[in-house]
């Protein structure tokens, strides 16, 4: 019985989040068509081309998929899907209001950040069995770029363990109830920014989308693909996003904790604010090049997430 | 991706990846084939490869009649047509000895500092997508640099009756006069255009990532550019204050007051800023155009349906330049004594600009190849021709 209930339960999830993905690379182009002074999306479902998604996503499926002659299939065919399902199998411990969440487990923090460093595993070899120079160097670069930066995106995600004593998201976010680790002095906000910023970096967002940097590797590693295996690609990326957002949420605003509306609300409204700032980085800016990338994280990002981890444990220990 | 025998000799030997940027990339400005060496990520060699978008107009125009010539060469660089058919006209004025009046200089000083702007505005958006990419803050400069852009299209349209290929020059004078409440629209234009500059500067000069991506990238010396022949903003970000419109005036340009900015060092960023400077200088001869507009016609012949109207002494040659947005577009014409051109050579900017890609680009990143070669601003239209 318990099995059959996690099944559905998980079928539900599963569908909610392939929904709201969808729904989340519209609300991407009327955000960054109204920074663009653009309309953006429009004519397909009136009004704002609601139907956009669905519209995108039925035109992918339809085209021809297309393997290279000279790529490798079985590995070729293997990146997209183990892209989607790394970035997918993230949600399956995060709690979406106060009191459910899926599988509550006792290292839920260490096991995100585990399935997260996964991805760069489909993206490289998304890369190199395309037999394609392009992608090699953008599937190199990848590699090197989503390694680098998983020590600073630890460091700064053992704050928020640190300052409630647990791995547990429920735990971190009871931890929370009288204050945000946001607020608390210095330690909160370093460890918010070094996160957003390394978590940027892991999910080749701009600044640091150096994987697919279109204006000198064209499209990187997804450069052969087409149709629904780079649909697929795509669906990662956003999937990997919101489960970002999510876990920024829940790490640093207090998850679903707020007052009058109920908890899975809060912690929506709180993703999707996450979620625009993000967006909002990422059609402000311009590309870094990758030794600056480099120099950023071993340079700046780590020394400072090792000082505030400390800085968190001081906290912790004088027990302020 | 098969690679030639060459290209696989030298991955084999030396050990680096051979990789061909172009014909079709999206940042390589047009048609135009980068063959890049790389280790690691480093460019050691790098062979430009042109061509791809030679339309033989040179050749061309051996077979029309000087007066159907100057919209054929409006096509050649697409970003600035007006400073293609000025040098144009100006060397067939020069092969048969017309005078133009001072009305119709101003009113080609007029769209060719219009269309200046527009075309930095062009280089500049497009600059923001070579550095930060189609996908991201890139798009945002290059939509809005086109949405400015726009307006000065429409002041072309209202103008001429065309929003781009204007065909405003003609041989003796220029095609359209303003009409009344023309130069209250450009002034509207203009103070918005001041506004906009002003926030672009603000946005890329205080954003570290530009800095970084531009500053000390592509160094152009000064004797480096002299050699290649360089001219136009990639020039005078060197330091060498030489400018056509200064140096060899032409069009009433000396009635003018202007500044020429030049950068320091010859970098990417020097490029940038002499480009967005020069917006702010084109932008006060427009109004100082418009101030002192003489009264007189347009143009001291009309010309004839029939195409014989036109025909300069046998063996007559001329050479005109002008200052494109590019730089010194020159047009060389000879003359066989009938009614169309017996030779016509341009000397192009953005092809002399070019030379200096295998000279810039080794030793810099993959990215920064990308950068340099945006800051160029090549038209391939204008060095294939």
């Amino acid at each position: 019985m318990i099995v059959i209930n996690g099944i559905i339960q998980g079928a539900i999830l599963l569908g909610a989040i392939l929904g709201i993905v969808a729904y989340l690379t519209w609300l991407e182009r009327k955000f960054s068509a109204r920074m663009q002074s653009r309309v953006g999306p429009y004519l397909v479902g009136r009004p704002h081309g609601w139907l956009q998604p669905i519209a995108d996503g039925l035109k992918l499926i339809s085209k021809e998929d297309i393997t290279p002659s000279k790529a490798d299939s079985l590995l070729f065919n293997l990146a997209p899907g183990w892209v989607v399902v790394v970035s997918l199998l993230g949600f399956a411990f995060l709690p979406l209001t106060a009191n459910w969440v899926l599988a509550n487990l006792d290292v839920g923090l260490l096991y995100f950040t585990a399935i997260g460093s996964l991805i760069v595993i489909g993206i490289f070899l998304a890369g190199w069995s395309s037999n394609n120079k392009y992608a090699l160097l953008s599937s190199v670069r990848s590699a090197a770029q989503i390694v680098a930066y998983e020590i600073p995106l630890l460091f700064s995600l053992l704050v928020p363990a640190i300052l409630s004593g647990s791995l547990n998201f429920m735990d971190i976010i009871k931890a929370q109830n009288d204050l945000w680790f946001i607020a608390y002095p210095v330690i909160g906000q370093i460890s918010f920014i070094i996160f957003l910023l390394a978590a940027l970096a892991e999910s080749n967002r701009m600044p640091f989308d150096l994987s697919e940097a279109e204006s000198e590797l064209i499209a990187g590693f997804n450069i052969e693909y087409s149709g629904m295996k780079f649909a697929y690609f795509y669906l990662g990326e956003y999937a990997h996003l919101l489960a970002v957002s999510l876990l920024v949420s829940i790490l640093f605003f207090g998850g679903p904790l707020g007052p009058i509306l109920p908890g899975g609300l809060w912690i929506g409204i709180k993703t999707v604010l996450v979620f625009l700032s993000i967006l909002w980085i990422r059609w402000s800016f311009l590309r870094v090049r990758i030794d600056q990338l480099m120099m950023l994280n071993w340079k700046i990002l780590t020394p400072v997430s090792l000082l505030n981890l400390l800085l968190a444990g001081l906290w912790v220990t004088l027990n302020f | 991706m098969e690679g030639n025998s060459d290209e696989r000799i030298i991955e084999r030997e030396f050990g680096e990846l051979a990789l061909n940027m172009g014909p079709q990339h999206p940042s390589t400005h047009g048609v135009f084939r980068l063959q890049l060496y790389l280790r690691g990520e480093t460019v050691t060699k790098v062979t430009p490869h042109i061509g791809y978008l030679h339309r033989g107009v040179e050749k061309l125009s051996e077979t029309l009649d000087y007066d159907m010539l100057p919209p054929v060469f409006e096509r050649d660089d697409y970003l600035s047509p007006t400073a293609n058919s000025l040098a144009y006209v100006l060397a067939v004025e020069r092969l048969a000895g017309f005078e133009v009046t001072r009305r119709a200089s101003y009113l080609r000083v007029l769209t060719a500092e219009l269309q200046r702007v527009a075309s930095h505005l062009v280089a500049i958006g497009t600059f923001g997508l070579d550095l930060g990419g189609s996908m991201g803050g890139g798009a945002t400069l290059f939509l809005y640099c086109f949405r400015d852009r726009e307006r000065i299209l429409d002041l072309m349209e209202t103008l001429t009756g065309t929003r781009f290929h204007t065909n405003m020059n003609q041989i003796g004078g220029v095609r359209y006069d303003v009409y009344p409440g023309f130069d209250s629209e450009v002034l509207s234009t203009v103070k918005y255009l001041v506004n906009q500059v002003n926030e672009y500067r603000s946005i890329l000069e205080g954003n570290p990532i530009f800095l970084e991506r531009t500053k000390d990238v592509g160094i152009v010396t000064q004797e480096l550019a002299k050699e290649v022949g360089a001219s136009g903003p990639v020039l005078r970000a060197t330091g060498i204050p030489y400018d056509l419109r200064k140096n060899k005036p032409y069009c009433s340009y000396d009635e003018f007051n202007f500044e020429i900015p030049i950068g320091t060092i010859g970098d990417v960023f020097d490029r940038y800023l002499v480009r967005i400077k020069e917006i702010s200088e084109s932008i006060s001869i427009v109004t100082q155009v418009l101030e002192g507009l003489p009264e007189g016609s347009i143009n001291t012949r009309k010309p004839l349906k029939r195409a014989t109207l036109l025909k300069p002494p046998k063996g007559a040659e001329a050479y005109a330049a002008v200052e494109s947005p590019r730089g010194e577009l020159g047009f060389f014409i000879l003359s066989d004594g009938t009614s169309k051109p017996y030779r016509i050579k341009i000397r192009s900017p953005s092809f002399s600009n070019i030379a200096l890609i295998p000279e810039i680009i080794p030793g810099h990143l993959v990215a920064d190849a990308v950068a340099i070669l945006g800051s160029l601003d090549p038209v391939f239209g204008d060095v294939d021709r």
